[in-house]
C-alpha cells in the first residue's frame, strides 16, 4: 500500500478523512442524479405536445338534447347538452344498482367544483347513442351506459371517464 | 477444459500468427469453437441455441436494411412499410423475413428453453447461464413488442395502448409514468419515434447478453441429455467438426420450415387488422398480441384486478429467475425423473392452453361437446397451474421423487445404447 | 425426443378441436372459392384482373381510394405503357403550378391513383359519417381474405327477403343494407355490383359472380403485387435448402461415423 511511504500525520485524523470521503461521495451522487434528470425528463411531453393537451369548446350552439364530439388528446370527447328528463333520470338511479357507483352530480362537476347538470362531458369510445338506458351503447362488446355515462349492463367494469374540464363562462369550456 | 487437448495452437500463416500474438482471437476461436470438449451425447434439441443465434443475426441484418426505408412518423409509417413491400427491390422479402423471423426466433428460443427445463440445464453450476437466458427472453419480448408497433397498423396502435396502459396500474405515479412513456397524452408520433429508437437499440443489447450467455456456457461446458458431467475425453468430442456439422444440418431443416412460412404463408401468423392503418378513434373488436406473447397475456387477463394481473404477468417471468433454487432434485435430467418429466409436458400443454385463452375474448365459451367451459375459467386454472408448477411442485417433488439409476458415465451410456 | 414430439402434437390437436368449437359459434362460413393465386404455384389471372380493374375504375373508385397504387403498376397486369399513359391522362390530379398556384393537370404513370375525396373527413362527410376504407391492402386486411371479399360482395340480402326475426335481432331499418357476411350484418355500403353493372371491354358476360371474381382478383393483386415473384423465389429457396440439407446430413454422418 502507498500509505506506508507517507507519514501517518499527512492523512489527518480518521474522522476528517471519513468526512471527506462521504462528502465527495454524496456530491458525486447529487451530480449523478442531476445529470440523469434531464435525460429522464427528455422523454416527457414536449412543449408542442403540451400546447395541444387542452381544447376550448364553445358550447353555445349545442341545443338541448344534442351532443357534439370533439377530438382531445387523440380521443373523442362527447359534450352532451342534457334534457331535464335525462338529468332527472340520471339523478333517480340508486347507487346500489350501479356496477361502478358514482352520483350523477359528481360526474357533472368542473374543476372549480361548480355543478352544471345540463352539460355531460365524457371521454368516448365508439359511441352509438341508442342504448337501453338512454345513454350510450358500445357495439364492440355490448356495454350499455345511462344518461350519465355510467355502465349499466355489459362487460365494461367502469363508467365512461369524465375528463378534467373548466367552464370559464356559461358557454365556454376548456377540456384538459 | 481445453487444456486436455494440449498446448495452445501454433499458426502457420504469418499474418494470423502476428495478429494472434497481439490479440489472441484466433487462439480463442480455436479453443472455444474448435477443440472445445463437448458432451458426445447431444440430441437435436441441442441445435436450438445455434439456431437462435442465427435468427438473431438474421433479424439484425434484415432490420437494418428495413430501417433504411422505414419512416418512424405516424403519418408516414404505414405507407413507408407498404412502399418497402411494393417499390423497394426485394423489400417484400426483407420485410417478410423480418416479420416471420420474429416468430421463428421465438420458436427457436422456446424450444431452447424447453430443452433447458426438461434436462435441468439451469441447475448448478449453470444458474447464471440460465438467468442470462431469462434476461435475453425479456429483452426479446420488449424488442418484439416495440417492433410490432412500427408498421402503425390498428393492432400496432392498440397493442401499444393496452400494454403501456398497464403501467397506469402502478399506485400513485402510474398515470405520470404512462405519460412519460408516451411522450404525450396518447400513443402518438412521439411514442412511435422513441419505440423505433429503442427497437433499433435493444437487439444490440441482446447480442451483448448473448455473448455473456456464451461465456458463461463455456466455463463449465454444456449440459447433456443425461445431465451427468463428462468425466474425461471419452465422454466428449471436439465442438468442430462434430457439432458444427450437426448444428448445420439442424439449422438447414429449421430454415426449410422458416422459408416455407416466409414465402408461402407470410401473413399466417399475423393479424389481418394490422393491415388497417392505425386509428385512435376506432377500437378493434379484439386486441391480441402476437402468438408468442399470448400465454402471458392470458395470465394478465386471468386476474380480475388490473395491478394484480400486471404483477402476475411479470411474476410469471420473474419466477424463472429463481427456478434454479426452486428445483430441489438431486439429478438434472428428466430422463431420470420418472414423475417430474410428465409434469414438464403438463407445463407445456398449460402454456399452449394459456396461449389459446390469450388469443380469444375472455367472454368466449369453449364448447367441448359434453360441457361448455367459460374461457376465463380455463385461463385461471392455467395460471394457477403455471405458478403451482414452479412454486410448489418443483420444490416438493424434488424431495420425494426417487430418481432412476444413472449410468456411470456418458460414454458408458452411449456404448450401451449402441449395443442394444 | 420422439415421445416429446408426439405429446406436443396431441396437445396441439386438442387445441385445434377447441378452436373449431369456438369458431362455429354465430358465424356463417364464407363461400370458399378457387382462386388462381392460391397455393405455392399460384399466379394472377391477368385477364380477370384487368377486368377487375375496369370494375374498380367504373364502380368502386367512386367511393374507395386505392392510394398505395400508382398508374405505372398497371403494366404488371399486362397493360402496355401506352395504355397506362392513356388511363392516367384521363384523370386530372391536383398539383402546384410554376407560379405557386393550385392547378390541375393530367395524371402521369408515376402518379398515385387519384382518391375520390380530398381527405378522410371529406370522405366521411359524403358517406354518412364513415369514410369508405382504402382498398390497397383490403384482401390482406380482412379475416378470410379473398373469400371474405367475394362473400361480402355477393352476400347482400334484400330487406324484403329477411325474416321478421332477423330484422328484429339485427335492428335492420328501412334504409339499412343487410349483408350475410358483414360483422353485425348492417353495412353502410349499398350492394355495389349487379348483373351487367359494367360492360366488359373483352366481351366477357358481366354477371354479378363474374364481376365480383374479377374485382377480387384485381384487389388481391393490389394487396400483394409481388406474390408471383415470392412463390417463384420460395420454390427455388426450398429446393436449394433441401439439396443442402441432404448434403449436410451426409457430411454430419461421415463426421460422426467413428463416434457412433
Amino acid at each position: 500500500m502507498a500509505s506506508s511511504s507517507i507519514p501517518a500525520d499527512a492523512h489527518g485524523d480518521p474522522t476528517r478523512r471519513d468526512f471527506l470521503m462521504v462528502a465527495t461521495g454524496a456530491l458525486a451522487a447529487v451530480g449523478g442524479i442531476a445529470t440523469a434528470w434531464p435525460f429522464i425528463d427528455n422523454l416527457n411531453p414536449a412543449a408542442d405536445t403540451l400546447a395541444l393537451s387542452s381544447v376550448e369548446v364553445d358550447v353555445k350552439a349545442i341545443a338541448v338534447g344534442q351532443a357534439i364530439t370533439v377530438k382531445w388528446r387523440g380521443k373523442p370527447v362527447f359534450i352532451r347538452h342534457r334534457t331535464p328528463e335525462e338529468i332527472k333520470e340520471a339523478d333517480a338511479v340508486k347507487l346500489v344498482d350501479l356496477p361502478d357507483p358514482q352520483t350523477d352530480n359528481s360526474r357533472v362537476t368542473d374543476t372549480a367544483k361548480k355543478v352544471r347538470p345540463e352539460w355531460l362531458i365524457l371521454i368516448g369510445k365508439q359511441g352509438d347513442p341508442r342504448g337501453e338506458y338512454g345513454g350510450w351503447y358500445c357495439p364492440c362488446h355490448g356495454s350499455q351506459y345511462d344518461t350519465s355515462g355510467r355502465i349499466r349492463k355489459g362487460p365494461a367494469p367502469k363508467n365512461l371517464e369524465v375528463p378534467d374540464y373548466l367552464f370559464s363562462s356559461d358557454t365556454l369550456v376548456k377540456i384538459g | 477444459m481445453a487444456s486436455q487437448h494440449g498446448a495452445p495452437p501454433v499458426f502457420n500463416n504469418k499474418v494470423i500468427a502476428w495478429i494472434d500474438y497481439r490479440l489472441p482471437i484466433f487462439s480463442y476461436i480455436e479453443k472455444e469453437y474448435h477443440h472445445f470438449p463437448t458432451p458426445r451425447n447431444f440430441n437435436y434439441f441441442w441445435n436450438f441455441g445455434a439456431i437462435a443465434t442465427v435468427m438473431l443475426v438474421l433479424m439484425i441484418v434484415t432490420g437494418i436494411v428495413l430501417a433504411m426505408n422505414y419512416q418512424p412518423n405516424s403519418e408516414l409509417a404505414f405507407d413507408s412499410v407498404e412502399r418497402i413491400m411494393r417499390d423497394v427491390p426485394s423489400g417484400w422479402m426483407m420485410r417478410y423475413m423480418h416479420m416471420t423471423g420474429a416468430s421463428f426466433f421465438f420458436v427457436a428460443v422456446y424450444i431452447h428453453i424447453f430443452r433447458g427445463l426438461y434436462y435441468g440445464s439451469y441447475k448448478a453450476p449453470r444458474e447464471l447461464l440460465w438467468i442470462l437466458g431469462v434476461v435475453i427472453l425479456l429483452l426479446m419480448m420488449a424488442t418484439a413488442f416495440l417492433g410490432y408497433v412500427l408498421p402503425w397498423g390498428q393492432m400496432s396502435f392498440w397493442g401499444a395502448t393496452v400494454i403501456t396502459n398497464l403501467f397506469s396500474a402502478i399506485p400513485l405515479v402510474g398515470e405520470s409514468v404512462v405519460t412519460w412513456l408516451w411522450g404525450g397524452f396518447a400513443v402518438d408520433n412521439p411514442t412511435l419515434n422513441r419505440f423505433f429508437a429503442l427497437h433499433y437499440l435493444l437487439p444490440f443489447i441482446i447480442v451483448a447478453v448473448v455473448a455473456l450467455h456464451v461465456v458463461a456456457l463455456h466455463v463449465h461446458g454444456s449440459n447433456n441429455p443425461l445431465g451427468i458431467d463428462p468425466k474425461g475425453p471419452q465422454d466428449t468430442v471436439p465442438f468442430h467438426p462434430y457439432y458444427t456439422m450437426k448444428d448445420g444440418f439442424g439449422l438447414t431443416i429449421f430454415m426449410i420450415i422458416y422459408a416455407g412460412f416466409v414465402f408461402f404463408a407470410p401473413n399466417l401468423l399475423g393479424e389481418p387488422v394490422n393491415y388497417v392503418p392505425a386509428n385512435p378513434l376506432v377500437t378493434p373488436n379484439e386486441i391480441v398480441p402476437e402468438w408468442y406473447l399470448l400465454p402471458f397475456y392470458a395470465i394478465l387477463r386471468a386476474i380480475p384486478d388490473k395491478l394484480g394481473g400486471v404483477i402476475a404477468m411479470f411474476g410469471s417471468i420473474a419466477v424463472l429467475f429463481v427456478l434454479p433454487w426452486l428445483d430441489t432434485s438431486r439429478v438434472r435430467s428428466c430422463t431420470f425423473r420418472p414423475i417430474y418429466k410428465w409434469f414438464v409436458f403438463v407445463l407445456v400443454i398449460d402454456a399452449l392452453v394459456l396461449g389459446y385463452c390469450g388469443a380469444h375474448s375472455p367472454d368466449a365459451v369453449l364448447d367441448l361437446g359434453l360441457i361448455k367451459v367459460p374461457l376465463l375459467a380455463v385461463a385461471r386454472v392455467g395460471t394457477l397451474y403455471y405458478f403451482f408448477h414452479f412454486l410448489v411442485l418443483l420444490p416438493v417433488l424434488g424431495k420425494i421423487e426417487r430418481p432412476l439409476p444413472m449410468p456411470p458415465s456418458i460414454a458408458d451410456a452411449v456404448l450401451k445404447k449402441k449395443a442394444v | 425426443m420422439r415421445r416429446i414430439l408426439v405429446s406436443g402434437a396431441v396437445a396441439l390437436a386438442a387445441l385445434g378441436l377447441g378452436a373449431v368449437a369456438i369458431a362455429a359459434e354465430g358465424h356463417i362460413p364464407l363461400k370458399h372459392q378457387h382462386w388462381h393465386f392460391t397455393g405455392p404455384f399460384g399466379t394472377y389471372d391477368r385477364a380477370s384482373a384487368q377486368r377487375g380493374f375496369q370494375v374498380y375504375k367504373e364502380v368502386c373508385a367512386a367511393c374507395h381510394s386505392l392510394s398505395l397504387l400508382s398508374y405505372r403498376n398497371l403494366t404488371e397486369l399486362g397493360l402496355t405503357e401506352a395504355q397506362v399513359k392513356g388511363i392516367a391522362a384521363e384523370v386530372q390530379v391536383p398539383d402546384i403550378g410554376d407560379d405557386g398556384s393550385a392547378i390541375e393537370r393530367p395524371a402521369r404513370p408515376s402518379d398515385r391513383f387519384k382518391k375520390p375525396f380530398a381527405n378522410d373527413l371529406a370522405a366521411a362527410a359524403a358517406n354518412g359519417g364513415k369514410a369508405p376504407p382504402d382498398l390497397s391492402v383490403i384482401v390482406k386486411a380482412r379475416e378470410g381474405g379473398a373469400d371474405y371479399i367475394y362473400s361480402l360482395l355477393t352476400g347482400y340480402v334484400p330487406n324484403d327477403k329477411l325474416t321478421p326475426a332477423q330484422i328484429k335481432e339485427f335492428a335492420v331499418g328501412k334504409d339499412d343494407n343487410f349483408n350475410l357476411y358483414f360483422p353485425g350484418h348492417r353495412i353502410a355500403m349499398p350492394p355495389p355490383l349487379t348483373d351487367d353493372k359494367v360492360s366488359y371491354v373483352d366481351g366477357t358476360k358481366a354477371t354479378l359472380d363474374q364481376e365480383v371474381r374479377d374485382v377480387v382478383e384485381f384487389l388481391a393483386w393490389a394487396s400483394e403485387p409481388h406474390l408471383e415473384a415470392r412463390n417463384r423465389t420460395g420454390i427455388r429457396v426450398i429446393l436449394f435448402l433441401l439439396a443442402f440439407a441432404g448434403l449436410m446430413y451426409g457430411v454430419k454422418r461421415q463426421v460422426w461415423a467413428d463416434k457412433h
